[in-house]
Formats: structure tokens, C-alpha cells, sequence
């Protein structure tokens, strides 16, 4: 079967058209005129973002940033905090849909649903939630769009909960189902991070439906979009849960 | 000198300097660009960009792309300056710089009296232009790091005065970065052969 003659010749044949490819000067203008094309696109500000390619490799990239940011966020390290003094009033109301859609929902029929990677998961209601250590926060909260503002958020400390409902804490992910159908998804550091909270009460006052009644998950270290209000489920897991607004293209990582 | 000699004119910029200078170019007009769609998800001042003639379509995608040619820009941005001071081109060309040669070769520049005879030699306003230019996309560089990363460098976020600083500060840079861009095209077009040699070298 073996024709190591004709081999060696194949060899000599593609490397002789190989050689002849890179000198071939039609081969070097279409380099050129490739380049050329994708400056002047660019200059114009075209199509370039819509082609596939492109728009992989910019994903790639941007898990390529959630690695970049798992590797500099530090567990030890705090948001900066706030006197109440300098609290945005009133704070913005900010979601996907308008003030008149907020979800209203039922304070005692309530039931925060725990399911994956835990060992207790039985579900719990604001009562029992409440009854858990608290903890006030002054942060800031920064969203993707550029602005800003500072809030008080109380509630339970969110590792303070993990430990006690069981969670496997060497799992990947933390996620979050949501009464207006929002859902999002952290890493399991920044869920252990200090100052990650479930939310109870806004400025001493329980939660208001516009941020988030009955509980919201507060995490100053990062966006915005990583702040789930109205949360009913909180599952524990190491399969990659993404989220509402990650899925369409934003960072996944999204912190600060 | 005849011009039809062209390969035997001096070098002017190192085949290192032409690179980088391109690829930060690219680099330069993908960050603003896509700066310019990410500004006007919420606006600082009572304007926004026209979409046309921003970059990624919509915020997430303009996000993306910003967080993408960043590397470019950063990584290229530290080979420059690790070549310029490793080959002493920096303290060769840039300096010595003074307020008084700057002013001088302004007003000289504004008469249209400054010469362009020897394009080895930068004059006092192109230094303190390329100097600037600089340090600008440094504070670029330092103010957008503050945006992304405001808890994890927090001297940082203090030394530019908090999050909400770093945003203004973020953007003043970018016009002045557009606004040396803008001079620099024109500068171009009334002297076309600094073209050729950025290209070719000589």
C-alpha cells in the first residue's frame, strides 16, 4: 500500500505550488486589496459588525474579558461605601419594560424557590428570610450605560444564606429567576463576596416594587443588569446559565 | 536632492514606528467610534453622536467592540513606548521641549512661516502635539480602566477623583484625542509627503 516514491513527490509538487502562491503578485494584491477594504469599511463605519466572523471573534473576546476579570476580581476587596448624606433621591427606576408593568407580587403567598447544588432546599418565606442576619449597604450602583447612583440597600448577606441553605460553594455559578421573567447569573466568588446581598429594604423602608419587592440580589462589584430584582429562584450550579440581557451581548462577566 | 532617487533618501520612521503608528490608528478609530455609541446610551451633555457614524450597532455590540480593540490599543500602545525608549528615540526627537520654543514655532506656524525642510527634525508645536497625544491616550487608557474596574483599582478611581469624574474625564481626553486627530489630517493634507513616509518610511 505504501508509496513512499509518489509521496515524496506529491510533497515536492504542493510545496513547489505553495512556494509559488506566496511569490504569485495577483496573490500579494489581493492581500493588499483585502486590507485596503477592510480599513476603508471601517472608516465608514459599514457592515463590518454584521458579517459572522467579526461578530465571533468579538465573542470570543468578550469571554476572553469574563476570564480577564474572574483573574483580577478580589474577593477581599469592597465597592467603596457612602454617608446616606450622598444617596441619589430619588433613585432611578431602571428595567426592560415601564413603571406601569413592575410585577406586583404577593408578600405572604411568597416563596423564595431553592434548587441545584444545595443541600437544603426547602423554600422560604419573607419571614424566614427575615429572621437571618441583616446588614445595610451605601453603594453605588453603576449601569452598562455610563450612569450612576447611590443607594441603602439591608438585607441578608448572600454567603451567610448560601452556607446556611448548603450550597456546594466550589460550584461555578450562582443563578436567578426573576417574577418579570428577567434571569441572570454570577460566579460563585463574587456570590461570596462580602458585600453581595440579598435585599430586603430600600433606605430603612421594605423594598418597594419599583426596586425589586419582594427581594432583589445587590451586588455592588458589579453592573447594573447583574442586580436581579423581584427574585423567586436561586439555583446553584456548574452548567453556564447566562442571562436575559448577556444572551443578547452583554459581558457576562459585567463587574466592576 | 532629486525626487527620483527615492530609495536613497534617509529613513525617517523605522519600519517598528510605521507598524505601530497604523495599528494604532486602527485601534484609535475602532475606540472612539464605538466610544461615541457607548456615550450616547447616557449622555453627559445635551448631545448624542449621530448613529451613522458610530460603532456596534447598539450598545452591547458597541461594548464589545470597545472591549476588544482596548487590547489592541493597549498592547500596541506599550510596544511603542518600550521601542521609543529602548532605541532613545523618545529624548531624540521629542525633546528638549520648552513654553517658549512651542510659542515661537506657533506663531511662526500660524504666519506660515515654519519650515518643513528636514522631516527628521520635529519643530516645537509637533513635539508638544505628539507628547500630548501621548499622554492623553495614557489617561485614556487610566480613566477607562477607572469605568470598568472602579472597585478593583481603587487608588486609581481616587487619584481621578471617583467613578463619575473618570467619566468626564474619559470624554475630554477622547475630544482631545479627536481634536489632535483632526490637526493632524490637516497637517497631512498640506504636507502630503509625511504621508508617504509613514508608509514607506523615507
Amino acid at each position: 500500500m505504501r508509496k513512499p516514491t509518489h509521496q515524496t513527490a506529491d510533497r515536492d509538487i504542493i510545496l513547489r505550488e505553495a512556494l509559488a502562491r506566496i511569490d504569485s503578485p495577483a496573490r500579494r494584491r489581493f492581500l493588499k486589496g483585502s486590507l485596503t477594504l477592510g480599513g476603508l469599511s471601517l472608516l465608514t463605519g459599514c457592515d463590518l459588525g454584521d458579517s459572522a466572523g467579526v461578530e465571533g471573534a468579538l465573542r470570543r473576546i468578550d469571554r476572553f474579558n469574563d476570564k480577564v476579570q474572574a483573574w483580577l476580581f478580589d474577593p477581599k476587596r469592597l465597592a467603596p461605601t457612602y454617608d446616606e448624606s450622598e444617596m441619589t433621591r430619588p433613585f432611578p427606576f431602571n428595567a426592560f419594560y415601564g413603571l406601569d408593568r413592575v410585577p406586583q407580587v404577593d408578600a405572604d403567598g411568597f416563596r423564595l424557590e431553592v434548587t441545584g447544588l444545595v443541600a437544603d432546599r426547602h423554600p422560604w418565606s419573607l419571614t424566614e428570610l427575615g429572621a437571618l442576619p441583616q446588614a445595610d449597604q451605601v453603594t453605588r450602583h453603576i449601569c452598562v450605560e455610563g450612569w450612576s447612583a447611590i443607594g441603602k440597600w439591608g438585607g441578608v448577606p448572600f454567603h451567610v444564606f448560601l452556607k446556611r441553605i448548603g450550597a456546594d460553594l466550589d460550584a461555578k455559578y450562582v443563578g436567578f429567576k426573576c417574577a418579570d421573567d428577567y434571569y441572570t447569573s454570577i460566579d460563585m466568588p463574587t456570590a461570596l463576596h462580602p458585600q453581595t446581598q440579598l435585599t430586603l429594604t430600600y433606605d430603612g423602608e421594605t423594598l418597594p416594587a419599583r426596586y425589586g419587592f419582594p427581594m432583589k440580589v445587590r451586588i455592588p462589584t458589579k453592573l447594573g443588569y447583574k442586580n436581579p430584582k423581584h427574585v423567586q429562584a436561586i439555583f446553584v450550579t456548574n452548567t453556564y446559565p447566562g442571562g436575559y440581557w448577556e444572551d443578547q451581548g452583554y459581558n457576562w462577566f459585567g463587574g466592576s | 536632492m532629486t525626487t527620483a532617487v527615492p530609495s536613497e533618501r534617509p529613513l525617517i520612521h523605522p519600519l517598528w514606528l510605521r507598524i505601530t503608528h497604523w495599528v494604532n490608528a486602527l485601534a484609535v478609530v475602532i475606540m472612539v467610534m464605538s466610544g461615541w455609541r457607548i456615550y450616547n446610551a447616557s449622555p453627559l451633555f445635551d448631545f448624542r453622536f449621530a448613529n451613522d457614524i458610530t460603532l456596534g450597532g447598539w450598545l452591547a455590540g458597541a461594548l464589545q467592540w470597545h472591549f476588544a480593540a482596548m487590547w489592541l490599543l493597549v498592547a500596541n500602545g506599550i510596544l511603542y513606548l518600550a521601542l521609543n525608549v529602548a532605541s532613545k528615540r523618545l529624548w531624540r526627537r521629542f525633546l528638549p521641549l520648552s513654553p517658549r520654543t512651542v510659542l515661537a514655532d506657533l506663531k511662526a506656524a500660524l504666519r506660515g512661516r515654519l519650515s518643513h525642510a528636514d522631516p527628521q527634525h520635529y519643530n516645537a508645536v509637533q513635539r508638544a502635539a505628539y507628547l500630548f497625544v501621548m499622554l492623553d491616550i495614557l489617561l485614556l487608557v487610566l480613566s477607562g480602566l477607572v469605568l470598568w474596574k472602579s472597585v478593583q483599582f481603587p487608588l486609581l478611581r481616587e487619584l481621578l477623583g471617583g467613578y463619575e469624574t473618570a467619566r468626564y474625564i474619559h470624554f475630554f481626553a477622547m475630544a482631545g484625542l479627536v481634536g489632535f486627530v483632526a490637526i493632524h489630517l490637516v497637517m497631512v493634507a498640506m504636507v502630503p509627503r509625511t504621508l508617504i513616509a509613514i508608509i514607506r518610511g523615507r
